[in-house]
């Protein structure tokens, strides 16, 4: 099964089970979790159920395309549902078996991995699952982000696309995996891993970025002062981003690393709070779509 | 009475396998609270847990509470009787509260009075009325960790999915986040079916046929039975280490041992690396040959049954692989660097915003190892040494390979540091540093390692009580408590007569030098000796020293280790001793007039009245010598103990708070020189004598 069936097959499976399919949301940024459609929609008693492929940067992976293992850019798929549905897991191996992993021939297990991201003020508990020793998926009950509790309680399901073919396909590298019939990982990747990695550690300019983080800060904080909040997390999504890629370069010491980081999540606890508050005004429209009561 | 047995299983979603022993045992532990509680009785009790399951099942518990007969007191008889000879309310009222009627009184007399008694009898209640009471037990398990999910408030290891809660062949009924008791369980995930426990004594069995071996002792013994077979199949030792067997016996329901294999270029790599890889990160376990050398395979133990398993062995080679492959890059990344290299590289990680980076960090270890070494009179040779151990001690830190195994700090050092030349303790020390690592572990044995490792706990914990870290109740982050138990076990080990006062003083030099807190050198110091005469005491207790003994040898300062151990162990064997009492009563007293003492002025002989005073004085002389020159606790022991009768006869015949000004301030001037030598040796006022 090549990348695009995988992907095509997710989608139709959890669509099946009552997902929105989304598209990638515009921003770059390191993970799937930073996409409004999971960050922010975690937030709130309004149930949210949606899939979507997310390509996450990640400056400090970046290999030069010569690393058969990593990427400056991967896909992931990510799954959100909330509330948590009672029968997760078993929706979950229904989308291995979907893949043709017929957990009968495999050893899969779930093994515990608690998942952090101090930038956004977030934490969660679950598994990491294991497919003969692979980790191939993140598997993730919020308990918090943007630094509130979740009520009720969203799952995260994360699929390392480029992990999971390497198994499918049986590759070594990931530039050799099947992109679509024709058309391999390398075809259409390997020059902007290249290019992005030489940008990252070699050509980009550390001053403009600190410049950059800087003005993105500034401007989320606008945003935020005028209640807009869409905005104001686009900007420190970009922050984030520009981060990382001062981070990748070694430009960023220890102390002010922590620094940042608390300027990040000091935004993203605000950006949380505010969000919350306008779907409150709102009287949390799509609970009473739905017709649901249980809102406390 | 009639019994029944009772099944009490809570279903979760995969647990954490490191909670999974504990949290079955808090479960077996509460239930058998809870029956002891309700007197209820039962024959045996027999505990299970999976990843996915923790279960009890209690056999022969009987069908009812015990009944209870008690007499219970009520009003005195006066109250009791009206004049007319009839019950009064009180007594009516008594009666109706102990379920009985006045026809049961009886009269008791207490002290002189008499009352109202009554004999009551409780019927026990049937047990399946009180079983719903486990939901509270089910609750209230603790786990290291909880989580919430859905719409549930309830924080648990993970979510619940089914309970099955059997007293005989009834359900006792009880709901827990929608989840509503039953008796139907799940079997393996993959292998196993959804199935209705018909006895609790069937459960066992029945699951076993769903391939879940849900009694942890029998998995784990599969596991050791399909390792040998392993072993005898392929003449290979496969060492089992028992904290991985448990991890890996706490991840399976049904367990399938298998084996793998890896390039055996990669046997170029330092065991530990390949260890760790298979070890810590894909929880395999790794295979040697009979003379003890790693052979290029693994074990790995498969949730499931022996379908297919050369596709989970291939997936598994092929992660390993992968990180082997990575473990490689790091590996020759690593070595085409210097030493100096890494060192420069300190300089950029801050080891604490308010203590500094690393680079200075061990610019500190530097200077304390240096002065240290001195202190204990090393050779210019060894301070050298000392001072390139302490100089490289923390250079692997940024290597590569430890970023990526952190477990590996020390280990790796040690390898690069041989690698690249170094002197071998040097090398060697390089790791030897962070010993003692845990309670139990061994503290260096290279005098360089003792010394650097010295060095680098004490510049940490001083350090951080200087900005303010100082452990409290359970919040310990930086280890210091730890890191003090090293210390102490380094310095009461290495036998150097350094005492612990010094030692502390010279950290806090270094660490003021770079101006690391601003609290001043006495008050800093003050608050170490105080936390590090806990860290001591905890050593008295585990040498087992009576713990009125530790309050007396730890009463003054604290000085050097061994001599403050070899007091300790000198009391204990004396305590018990004839005389001993004596002894002691005798220097405590002395201790205890000498406090009057307002000044401490020169003692004057001819102020002497007495021939007990002159023979007091003559004795004082002879073991305040005596004490300089002796080399053994023991020694200074016998000394103490021979001034004894001394002292007694002087307190026969001497008022030490005599009318004469003069008289009573030579007295006491005599009485606080020799509280002075005593209390070096211990505050005997603290020990306790019969």
């Amino acid at each position: 099964m090549n990348i695009q069936e995988m992907i095509l097959t997710l989608q139709k499976h959890w669509s099946d089970h009552g997902c929105i399919l989304m598209q990638a949301y515009d921003v770059e940024k390191g993970a799937g979790t930073m996409s409004p459609y999971t960050f922010l929609r975690a937030l709130g008693p309004e149930p949210w159920n949606v899939a979507y492929v997310e390509p996450s940067r990640r400056p400090a992976d970046g290999r030069y395309g010569e690393n058969p293992n990593r990427l400056y850019q991967h896909h992931q798929f990510q799954v959100i549902m909330k509330p948590s549905p009672d029968n997760i897991q078993e929706m979950y191996l229904d989308s291995l078996r979907a893949l043709g992993i017929e957990p009968l021939d495999h050893d899969i297990r779930f093994v515990e991995d608690n998942w952090e991201n101090p930038s956004l003020g977030c934490a969660g508990l679950g598994w990491e699952v294991w497919l003969d020793g692979m980790e191939i998926t993140q598997f993730t009950y919020f308990q918090q982000v943007g630094g509130l509790e979740c009520k009720p309680v969203s799952v995260e399901i994360t699929y390392g696309i480029e992990r999971l073919a390497s198994y499918i396909q049986e590759k070594e590298n990931v530039f050799d995996l099947e992109w679509t019939e024709g058309f391999t990982v390398r075809d259409i990747f390997y020059q902007p891993e290249f290019e992005h990695s030489k940008y990252t550690f070699e050509t980009s300019d550390a001053d403009m970025l600190f410049n950059l983080f800087a003005i993105y800060e500034k401007e989320a904080k606008r945003q935020m002062d005028e209640g807009l909040v869409h905005p104001a997390y686009d900007y420190v999504l970009k922050c984030s981003h520009v981060f990382n890629v001062l981070d990748a370069k070694g430009a960023i010491s220890v102390t002010e690393r922590t620094a940042y980081l608390g300027r990040m999540r000091n935004l993203a606890r605000q950006i949380a709070k505010t969000f919350y508050a306008e779907r409150e005004k709102l009287g949390f429209p799509m609970l009473k779509e739905k017709g649901e009561a249980e809102h406390e | 009475m009639s019994k029944r047995d009772m099944l009490l299983e809570i279903g979760l979603e995969e647990m954490p396998a490191r909670f999974v022993t504990d949290s079955m045992n808090q479960l077996g532990s509460k239930v058998e609270e809870f029956l002891q509680e309700q007197k209820v009785s039962y024959e045996g009790i027999t505990l299970y847990s999976t990843p996915r399951r923790l279960a009890v099942l209690v056999q022969g518990v009987a069908e009812a509470q015990e009944d209870i007969e008690e007499e219970a007191k009520g009003p005195a008889k006066k109250i009791a009787l009206q004049e007319d000879g009839s019950w009064s309310k009180a007594a009516i009222g008594f009666t109706r509260g102990q379920g009985v009627t006045v026809e049961d009184i009886y009269f008791k007399e207490i002290n002189g009075v008499e009352y109202v008694h009554v004999n009551k009898f409780i019927k026990g209640q049937p047990t399946i009325d009180l079983l719903p009471k486990l939901r509270d037990i089910v609750v209230n398990l603790h786990f290291g960790k909880n989580m919430r999910w859905a719409n549930n408030d309830l924080r648990y290891i993970r979510p619940i999915k089914w309970i099955v809660a059997l007293f005989g062949s009834d359900v006792i009924p009880f709901e827990i986040t929608n989840v509503v008791t039953d008796r139907i369980t799940k079997g393996h995930r993959f292998l196993g079916d959804t199935i209705t426990i018909t006895a609790p004594a069937e459960y066992e069995v029945q699951l076993k046929k769903q391939f879940v071996i849900v009694d942890p002792a029998e998995r784990k013994a599969m596991i050791r039975r399909q390792l040998s077979e392993l072993e005898a199949e392929k003449s290979w030792v496969i060492p089992v280490d028992e904290e991985l067997l448990e991890e890996v016996n706490n991840l399976v329901e049904y367990p399938t041992a298998l084996s793998g294999s890896f390039n055996k270029e990669f046997l170029e790599l330092p065991e530990e690396v390949l260890i760790t890889s298979m070890k810590e990160h894909q929880r395999y376990f790794p295979v040697k040959d009979k003379e003890g050398t790693l052979l290029p395979y693994f074990v790995t133990v498969r949730n499931g049954d022996s379908r297919s398993l050369d596709v989970v062995a291939r997936g598994n080679e092929k992660v390993l692989r992968a990180r082997l492959a990575d473990a490689d890059f790091f590996y020759k990344e690593d070595q085409s660097k210097e030493i100096d290299f890494f060192l420069n590289k300190l300089q950029t990680i801050v080891y604490h915003e308010k203590i500094g980076t690393l680079s200075e960090k061990v610019s500190r270890i530097r200077r304390l190892a240096a002065k240290l070494s001195e202190l204990t009179g090393a050779s210019k040779e060894v301070q050298q040494k000392v001072d390139r151990a302490a100089e490289i001690c923390k250079f692997d830190l940024v290597t590569q390979m430890v970023y990526e195994f952190p477990e590996l700090q020390g280990i790796m050092g040690e390898k690069y540091a041989q690698q690249k030349g170094e002197d071998s303790e040097v090398a060697r020390a390089v790791n030897e540093h962070y010993e003692p690592r845990h309670a139990d572990d061994e503290t260096p044995e290279t005098f360089t390692g003792a010394i650097v490792s010295l060095a680098d706990k004490l510049d940490t914990i001083v350090s951080c009580f200087a900005v303010d870290i100082i452990p409290t109740g359970s919040q310990d982050p930086y280890a210091l408590r730890r890191q003090a138990a090293g210390v102490v076990l380094i310095l009461a080990e290495k036998k150097w007569s350094i005492s612990l006062e010094t030692v502390l003083q010279t950290a806090i030099g270094v660490v003021k030098e770079d101006n690391v807190g601003e609290k001043e050198a006495e008050a800093l110091l003050e608050e170490l000796v105080s936390f590090f005469k806990l860290r001591v005491k905890h050593s008295l207790q585990e040498r087992e020293i009576r713990y009125d003994l530790i309050d007396a040898v730890l009463a003054g300062p604290v000085g050097s280790l061994p001599s403050l151990f070899a007091k300790a162990d000198v009391l204990m064997a004396h305590k018990e001793e004839e005389g001993f009492k004596e002894t002691t009563e005798a220097l405590s007293r002395v201790v205890n007039i000498a406090k009057k003492a307002e000044v401490i002025g020169e003692i004057d002989e001819q102020r002497f009245e007495n021939e007990e005073e002159k023979v007091l004085h003559r004795e004082f002389l002879r073991v305040q010598k005596g004490l300089k020159e002796v080399e053994t606790a023991e020694q200074q022991f016998t000394l103490l103990e021979s001034l004894k009768q001394p002292i007694e006869q002087y307190f026969d015949h001497t008022m030490v708070m005599a009318e004469e000004t003069a008289v009573r301030e030579n007295r006491l001037n005599q009485m606080k020189a020799l509280s002075v030598i005593i209390l070096s040796f211990a505050d005997f006022n603290k020990i306790l004598v019969k």
